[in-house]
């Protein structure tokens, strides 16, 4: 067990190391100068000269990749061209954030995805199980920044129920925090609810089938007790595999949710640091990202290994 | 007894006092604000903040005359050279750093020599700054401008803690401390920064909030959405669409303000290889389309008629219009037998550089569409601001569709536009007439020798028009109806003297 | 092809048409995609205003006789062009998806055939390339190569050629486990033609499949794209950027915004369907 997590680790080191290689090259290819695009209206040539001078955008780009991944390993990735501010104060200033819409969102995942895939994977063949999978296909195949938009006119503009943009601080007014990001973490989760729901349809058929079941069956079990405590037990171990896998694209997917909405978490920070062209920020996040992503795989590794039994005792 | 009478008392007048004053006031802005350092700063935004951050060495009147605000008056010297200027006496900054004639030097000596500096072009005239005595101050300089008076009421002329400004560098930005009715509290980027009362204020009477938070909400929607549900308590930049709702909405009242910039399009007249086209060479295309341009129509159908049509640097409501130019009326003949004239009975295209967001895609599509009716097939090419600004700066541009959000001091909205060299003259457009009559406008203080000028390059450049000006934007601050006294600027600021919000 | 080959007979592709056909949803996938292809393919010839042409006395109309889908911002058809809108987001998928398949199959062929040095250089690359997450590798990239509706296509494209190189590596290798690919090799066939006869077969049907559902997000993030300003630049109409202009006019126009959603939603189910149905038609363990 240990080994195998040890040589997962190793393996991710080189990936690691060419997304910083990409996320660098790729700021380096946008167009457009970043001390220009900050100074707005205020141009003053021999300014702008010092501020290249200053971020070491004159420097040949190999030195500017050195210099950058060096600071990194020390903990430091720059200051955002446009506040002045740390990269990684901004990073533990909006992870939070994000992470409060993710974990939202993923709870709200699990509420519907799970019941749902069962109750359609029980009743398989069924008008309930063909609605389940219409309704949970449409979840998949709705834009989530259309649904969002639709949202904040009906529920907020219209219907003035609840909060159109925002964020409030877990700490400061948890019922307010949690109001202002039910709709954000609705968008998000409608996708990850689908995909849930038909993961655990799928993998619930496939235990449904299996020998054991049959056998719980044939003891005479009562048909609830058979699919809550047999089948499901078993079919968790995708499951949550799944979760954690998904966890990493619903970082990606608050991109748009957190534009629309405007909470200002990771994904409006880098969309806003793209068109600023604030490569420090920019550079960071995909970074932390990315990372955070890798880990999230590793772990799912991890938990797969650890939940399914016939790996553990192997 | 006694005391104990007194305290009571008092405590009771301040609880009432409290609810008088609603202990929070919420702006919401259209975007984030830049670095919160008034030397380092270029967005509009940030300016608003700074309105309730940091007290200016004087300010200005919705009619655009300037007032003492730190300075309590000034004069020229004779010959134009030196401006002195005698201080507000018992003014502090938020840290206890006493504001004196030495505060006024060293802020003067920053704005020039911090290397990050954004304001060295604005103080280029000062040659030196002198102590006269704690509370008086004077500024030398090499040959008059008669800007700089203008330049003290806005960043140029704000005031830093030397103090807080010594020890934070160029890192200033992070903990700003100036004099203001309220002080740094803190800043979450994209969120929001707060402001709280700086109880030591010279002009404390007149403010009656304990914080100000400011909040970034780029969607208009969602930014009236907030004020509706009393998220918020005013909103800058209503989009014009959104005013029937506004207006509709009896809890909601409109203030506005034609501003004191513009939109247009600049032409690429000299900027390098791409200068050299039809567009760039003729001037009679340039007229062609400014006569194929309905701004009426074009004001009415982008912004319900809200803004105020232009084709001049000022705003027809400014002193300094030449009222001899007025906006044409739209004239398709004479477009088309502009064209011919130049050698294209038949048409000319037309690349135009737009920012690819929806108000400027909106209005060039509009242009689009009535210019074509001339003979002017307009490609629309959209690009993300970033890439505009340094194609223009890069002289990669045949028109380019871009704006100005204006300066007090007519100067700051012709001069480095219009001047061969000038630091934003992306058209690299030059007369030597024109350069002869802006830079005499700098020179004198007098309005109508001032006046005189402008309007004899406004001749020539009417003519040339390197800059096909379109329309100017009116601010529109949407608020609360308990929010009373707030008063309407065109330098689009949020003033919060004598601003009270009853319930 | 030759009668006596195990492999390429034609039965089995006849069961999976049968299949399909039998396939509810799938068809009904396939007639939603079917419609929105010929809507998109017809648009020049159909009965509907010019999608440029605007009338300043007709801003933001809602729905009337004359225009059943309302007007615009500047006074066009809606209906107008949602129909020329079909073209962009239809072939904003299709492209996309086409840039990813033709870079991510060979690569993933080469990466799982092959082995060695060259599987470890493009496998962690597109490690590295997935770990990024989609949108925001594609709003870079499409920041990078300028906005307009071609570049959307590349950026989706590569950004979504990972996914086409891990899924034909993975088919590789279990195909190169084989029996008869082993054998194959022993007998010294040459490698292109173990490629094209062996491994290219195997790896198409879930290539097919994958296809089919990338579509669908290709198309969402050519929409989100444009919605960003990224996309489709104006005047002409890409049901992103429709939404784009439109969530500055939500309370004066809900219709602009309505419209192009609801199309986006209806292609991207259409093409989930299929893709689906396809899955389960290609499908060998399932009968």
């Amino acid at each position: 067990m240990l080994s195998f997590i040890l040589r997962r680790i190793l393996i991710a080191i080189p990936t690691i190391l060419l997304i910083s290689v990409f996320v660098f090259s790729l700021q380096k290819l946008l167009p457009g100068d970043p001390v220009l695009a900050m100074a707005g209206e205020e141009r003053d040539p021999e300014v702008l000269d010092y501020l290249r001078e200053k971020y070491r955008l004159n420097d040949p780009v190999p030195v500017q990749y050195l210099t950058w991944v060096g600071n990194a390993l020390r903990g430091d990735l720059g200051i955002s061209l446009r506040t002045n501010q740390p990269v990684t104060e901004l990073i533990a200033e909006k992870l939070p954030v994000t992470i409060q819409l993710a974990v939202m969102a993923i709870l709200f995942a699990l509420v519907i995805g799970i019941p749902a895939g069962i109750i359609s994977a029980v009743k398989k063949g069924t008008v309930t199980d063909y609605v389940a999978n219409i309704v949970a296909l449409s979840g998949l195949s709705v834009p989530n920044f259309w649904l969002g938009i639709m949202l904040i006119l009906l529920v907020s503009v219209r219907l003035n129920l609840l909060p159109a943009s925002g964020y409030v601080p877990l700490s400061e007014d948890p019922v307010k925090s949690i109001t202002t990001m039910l709709m954000p973490a609705f968008v998000l989760g409608t996708a990850l609810a689908a995909t849930l729901m038909r993961h655990t349809r799928s993998a619930m058929l496939g235990v449904l089938k299996s020998d054991y079941v049959r056998t719980a069956r044939a003891k005479g079990l009562h048909e609830r007790r058979v699919v809550l405590k047999h089948a499901f037990r078993n079919a968790l171990t995708p499951i949550v595999t799944l979760t954690a896998l998904l966890f990493g694209e619903l970082i990606a997917g608050a991109v748009l949710t957190e534009q629309i909405f405007t909470i200002p978490g990771f994904g409006k920070l880098v969309v806003d640091a793209v068109f600023n062209r604030d490569y420090a920020v920019v550079q960071g996040i995909v970074l932390v990202t990315a990372v955070g992503f890798i880990v999230m795989n590793l772990l799912a590794d991890v938990a797969y290994v650890l939940l399914n039994p016939r790996l553990r005792t192997a | 007894m006694n005391a104990f009478k007194t305290s009571l008392l008092a405590g009771l007048l301040s609880a009432t006092a409290l609810t008088v004053q609603a202990a929070d006031l919420r702006i919401a802005l259209q975007s984030d604000a830049d670095v919160l350092d008034p030397d380092q700063s270029r967005t509009f935004v940030g300016r608003i903040v700074y309105a309730s951050l940091c007290d200016k060495l004087v300010d200005i009147t919705p009619e655009l005359e300037l007032i003492p605000q730190l300075a309590t008056g000034w004069e020229w010297s004779e010959d134009g050279k030196s401006l002195t200027m005698t201080l507000r006496e018992g003014v502090v900054f938020h840290d206890g750093t006493p504001f004196n004639a030495q505060a006024v030097a060293d802020n003067i000596d920053r704005s020039q020599n911090l290397e990050e500096s954004r304001r060295k072009s604005e103080l280029k005239s000062v040659t030196g700054v002198d102590v006269v005595d704690d509370y008086t101050v004077r500024f030398n300089m090499a040959a008059p401008d008669a800007t700089l008076l203008a330049q003290f009421a806005d960043r140029s002329g704000m005031m830093v803690s030397p103090t807080a400004a010594t020890a934070a560098g160029a890192d200033f930005g992070l903990n700003p401390v100036c004099s203001g009715p309220f002080s740094f509290k803190e800043r979450v980027a994209q969120d929001r920064i707060a402001l709280e009362r700086f109880p030591d204020y010279w002009n404390a009477a007149e403010i009656h909030f304990d914080s100000v938070t400011f909040l970034p909400i780029p969607d208009t929607t969602v930014r009236l959405a907030n004020l509706q549900s009393g998220d918020i308590d005013m909103l800058e930049r209503l989009a014009a669409t959104d005013l029937a709702q506004a207006e509709g909405d009896g809890g909601i009242a409109v203030e506005r303000a034609v501003s004191l910039g513009y939109q247009g399009i600049t032409f690429n007249v000299a900027n390098g290889e791409k200068g050299d086209n039809p567009w760039g060479n003729d001037k009679r295309l340039r007229q062609a389309l400014s006569h194929a341009l309905d701004r009426d129509a074009i004001n009415q159908v982008v912004f319900e008629g809200a803004f105020a049509p232009g084709n001049q640097p000022f705003p027809p409501t400014s002193p300094w219009y030449d009222a001899d130019h007025p906006v044409p009326a739209r004239d398709v003949d004479k477009a088309k037998a502009l064209l011919a004239e130049a050698g294209y009975p038949d048409g000319i295209d037309l690349e135009v550089q737009v920012p690819n967001t929806t108000v400027p895609l909106q209005l060039m599509q509009v242009v689009q569409a009535m210019a074509a009716e001339a003979g002017i097939r307009i490609e629309i090419t959209s690009k993300e601001f970033a890439t505009l600004l340094a194609d223009q700066s890069a002289g990669d541009y045949q028109a380019s569709q871009i704006g100005w959000s204006g300066r007090v001091d007519p100067d700051g909205n012709i001069h480095q536009f219009m001047t061969t060299g000038g630091g934003i003259n992306d058209s690299h457009y030059s007369d030597p007439k024109v350069d002869e009559m802006l830079n005499a406008a700098r020179a004198s203080t007098d309005f109508e020798a001032r006046k005189a000028e402008y309007d004899g390059a406004r001749d020539v450049l009417i003519e040339d028009m390197p800059i096909v000006y379109l329309y100017h934007q009116t601010w529109i601050w949407a608020l609360d109806t308990g929010l009373k006294g707030f008063t309407p600027y065109p330098d689009g600021m949020i003033r919060l003297e004598g601003v009270t919000l009853e319930n | 092809m030759s009668i006596a080959d195990p492999i390429l007979t034609r039965r089995p592709e006849s069961r999976v048409w049968k299949k399909f056909r039998a396939h509810k949803s799938a068809m009904l996938g396939g007639v939603l995609v079917a419609f929105f292809v010929l809507i998109a393919l017809a648009a020049p010839i159909l009965p509907v205003p010019d999608p440029a042409a605007t009338d300043w006395g007709a801003v933001r109309k809602a729905p009337t006789a004359a225009h059943p889908f309302g007007t615009d911002e500047i006074g066009r058809d809606v209906l107008a062009r949602m129909i020329w809108g079909a073209q962009a987001s239809l072939l904003a998928g299709v492209v996309s998806v086409g840039i990813a398949v033709l870079l991510g199959v060979p690569l993933g062929i080469v990466a799982g055939y092959f082995g060695g040095w060259t599987d470890a250089v493009i496998s962690r690359c597109t490690e590295a390339l997935l770990a990024a997450p989609f949108l925001i590798l594609a709003i870079a990239l499409a920041a990078f190569l300028g906005p307009s509706l071609t570049n959307a296509m590349i950026a989706i494209g590569l950004s979504a050629t990972p996914i086409f190189i891990r899924l034909t590596r993975g088919q590789v290798l279990s195909v190169k486990a084989e029996d008869y690919v082993a054998s194959a090799r022993a007998i010294g066939l040459p490698t292109p033609k173990i490629l094209t006869r062996y491994i290219f077969p195997n790896v198409l049907p879930p290539v097919l499949v994958q296809a089919t559902l990338t579509i669908a997000t290709a198309i969402i993030a050519e929409a989100s794209l444009s919605f960003l300003g990224l996309g489709q630049q104006p005047p002409a109409p890409s049901w992103g950027s429709m939404l784009n202009t439109a969530k500055n006019f939500l309370n004066q126009a809900p219709w602009m915004a309505m419209w192009p959603g609801i199309a986006i939603f209806l292609v991207v189910l259409g093409f989930n369907l299929l893709g689906d149905g396809l899955r389960d038609a290609l499908d060998p363990r399932e009968h």
